[in-house]
């Protein structure tokens, strides 16, 4: 049988659909790939063989029966904090050593309501605080790409490393994610893979463990962006367990693809060209703007005033709602438990071992900018230069642009381990600059691979669109792809 | 402003971490890179401007107040690490 873990979803879904293999088939081929080439990667920390395989045959049995979902017998990777029933759901964290839900996530629910395959839970920084999968409790991620010429182990991105790392070296047809700061976007810029984050309360946010809860938004990560929509179509719902998802029709997003950008006004924002930004970035920024100026798009340079605030804001307002939202981890219902001779000396034993670094930073500075005589000075101004960061968009929108086209990330992946960042926890959060700006608004905003750097390792471009307006966002992204092409690693592994 | 070794051990005890005293002293210098960075929010005029407290606005969807989840004991007492008839056990707590 051909290389099957070679087919995208689309291809898979059609291929299934004119019983050219089974969905056990499938399955076995993801799980055999998973077998051979996971140790290199250490994306997947948890692969379910026995559940995919009885997924799988049920997959089978409906398809027969005539009763085929919109993902019927698609092997999805699962990053590890959505929460899977009796199955591993740490957040790749120590604190939750052990702890098997006893619940499903309504985005894993309705995925397997729409017939997929789980094949297992996803590396991730720990609590998705990370920009490389290097804080994760089971070790960084390995990203399928390298430098030309180079042995050197390079980062998928973060938080979503894992996923977007398994999506790469296809390890599985498609991977769900979480982003609150650029998680989806950055690895998927770092992987030549397509991520989007859907507009805030697009997704139900019930069963995926909190980091921070006015940012945080699942979507998929994928191979390309025709995928990216038919993932998102199954993923998005409203939820009454969940009052910030929002009651909106969930439009069938493929048929966006290939629809023309003719006339469509595409904004540039001038203080996303940053000081010190490698030409390698810049000159893939104007490639895109060509691109969509061919197919027909008009070209608006646009002003987004409070751009530069949005980093410095974020580090606020997320670390702020981490502290709140990691504070459940004590120890007592679920989780790691270290004694202590009372029950605060347990609390701070139990956090002081199960937390990482990073996310003890995060907890510390969420605690600093809430406690008394700073909350109005830290977490009241930025929740103000929100507001401001918004209305820059709200304006431009109003003003008649469709979509703003940005690059996704600073730079492309670099080194594991690599000195000058683990020094510098700022020096990290830059790799976010050009993504967070997009969930402090609220706003949805797609990574799409348009080339590779001298390095031949690939870059993405970022599409910030209106809320609740992704299906522009897929229909200028497939724009790009067909004039870009896609990009797969060579295979070293 | 700027933190210090006695603000960091304040903090540290707030969010019920253990703190040793090399990590409280790293998390000095840290902790002070990263207010340093923030504190350029300051350069901005607020004036009149509300804080965003909802993300898409949005009125809260409310629901009848009806039982509609429970008796689930054994499933809540699952993942804990020291349970007794669907009790949660801790150190006896002390005032």
């Amino acid at each position: 049988m051909t290389d099957l873990t070679s087919l995208t979803i689309a291809e898979a879904r059609d291929k299934l659909a004119s019983k050219e293999f089974t969905s056990v088939d499938l399955t076995n081929a993801y799980l055999g790939a998973i077998d051979a080439a996971n140790s290199v990667f250490n994306a997947f920390i948890t692969v379910t063989p026995e559940i995919a395989l009885d997924m799988a045959k049920a997959s089978d049995a409906r398809r027969a029966a005539g009763a085929a979902g919109a993902l019927e017998g698609i092997p999805l990777g699962i990053k590890d904090l959505f929460a899977t029933k009796g199955v591993h759901t740490q957040a790749c964290s120590h604190i939750l050593d052990g702890f098997k839900p006893e619940y499903e996530s309504t985005v894993t629910q309705n995925l397997w309501d729409d017939g997929a395959v789980m094949l297992g839970k996803l590396n991730m920084d720990e609590f998705a605080m990370g920009s490389s999968n290097e804080t994760s409790y089971y070790g960084p991620v390995v990203n399928p790409w390298k430098a030309e010429g180079s042995n050197q182990q390079l980062v998928p991105g973060g938080s979503s490393g894992g996923s977007a790392a398994a999506v790469a070296a296809h390890l599985c047809a498609g991977a769900t994610a979480t982003d609150t700061g650029g998680s989806i976007r950055q690895p998927a810029a770092f992987t030549g893979t397509v991520g989007i984050k859907p507009t805030y309360g697009r997704c139900s946010r019930w069963g995926t463990v909190a980091f921070a809860s006015s940012l945080d938004q699942a979507g998929p990560i994928a191979r390309d962006v025709r995928d990216a929509a038919i993932m998102l179509k199954s993923m998005a719902s409203v939820d009454r367990k969940d009052t910030t998802s929002v009651d909106l029709p969930i439009p069938d997003y493929e048929k966006a693809l290939g629809q023309s950008v003719k006339g469509m006004k595409i904004g540039i924002p001038k203080e996303y060209r940053v000081d010190g930004m490698p030409e390698d970035i810049e000159a893939l920024w104007q490639k895109g703007i060509a691109f969509l100026k061919d197919a027909g798009a008009e070209i608006v340079d646009i002003s987004l005033p409070h751009t530069k605030y949005a980093l410095p804001a974020y580090y606020i307002v997320a670390p702020a709602e981490a502290s709140s939202n990691l504070a459940r981890y004590d120890g007592v219902r679920y989780g790691l438990r270290v004694d202590g001779k009372d029950i605060s000396d347990m609390y701070e034993k139990t956090r002081a071992a199960g937390f990482g670094t990073e996310v003890k930073r995060r907890i510390m500075i969420g605690t600093y900018v809430l406690s008394a005589g700073y909350y109005d000075a830290y977490y009241l101004q930025a929740q103000k230069v929100r507001t401001l960061i918004k209305r820059d968009f709200e304006l431009c929108f109003h003003a008649g642009v469709d979509a703003i086209l940005t690059p996704a990330t600073p730079s492309s992946a670099f080194g594991i381990a690599d000195e000058a960042l683990a020094a510098d926890p700022v020096a990290m959060y830059l790799n976010d600059i050009f993504t967070v700006t997009v969930n402090m608004a609220g706003l949805p905003g797609i990574a799409v691979p348009a080339g590779l750097d001298k390095k031949g390792l690939p870059l993405g471009l970022q599409l910030i669109g209106k809320p609740f307006d992704e299906e522009t966002l897929f229909r200028t992204a497939h724009v790009i792809e067909q004039a870009a092409g896609k990009f797969t690693p060579s295979k070293w592994w | 402003m700027s933190v210090d070794l006695a603000t960091v051990k304040r903090v540290a005890r707030l969010a019920r971490i253990a703190v040793t005293e090399d990590e409280a002293n790293r998390m000095v210098g840290e902790l002070n890179g990263i207010i340093d960075f923030v504190e350029q929010l300051s350069e901005v005029d607020v004036t009149g401007v509300e804080p965003m407290t909802s993300v898409m606005p949005m009125e809260m969807r409310l629901r009848a107040d009806v039982v509609t989840d429970g008796n689930k004991a054994d499933d809540i007492v699952a993942n804990a690490p020291a349970t007794d008839r669907n009790f949660f056990m801790v150190p006896k707590v002390v005032e």
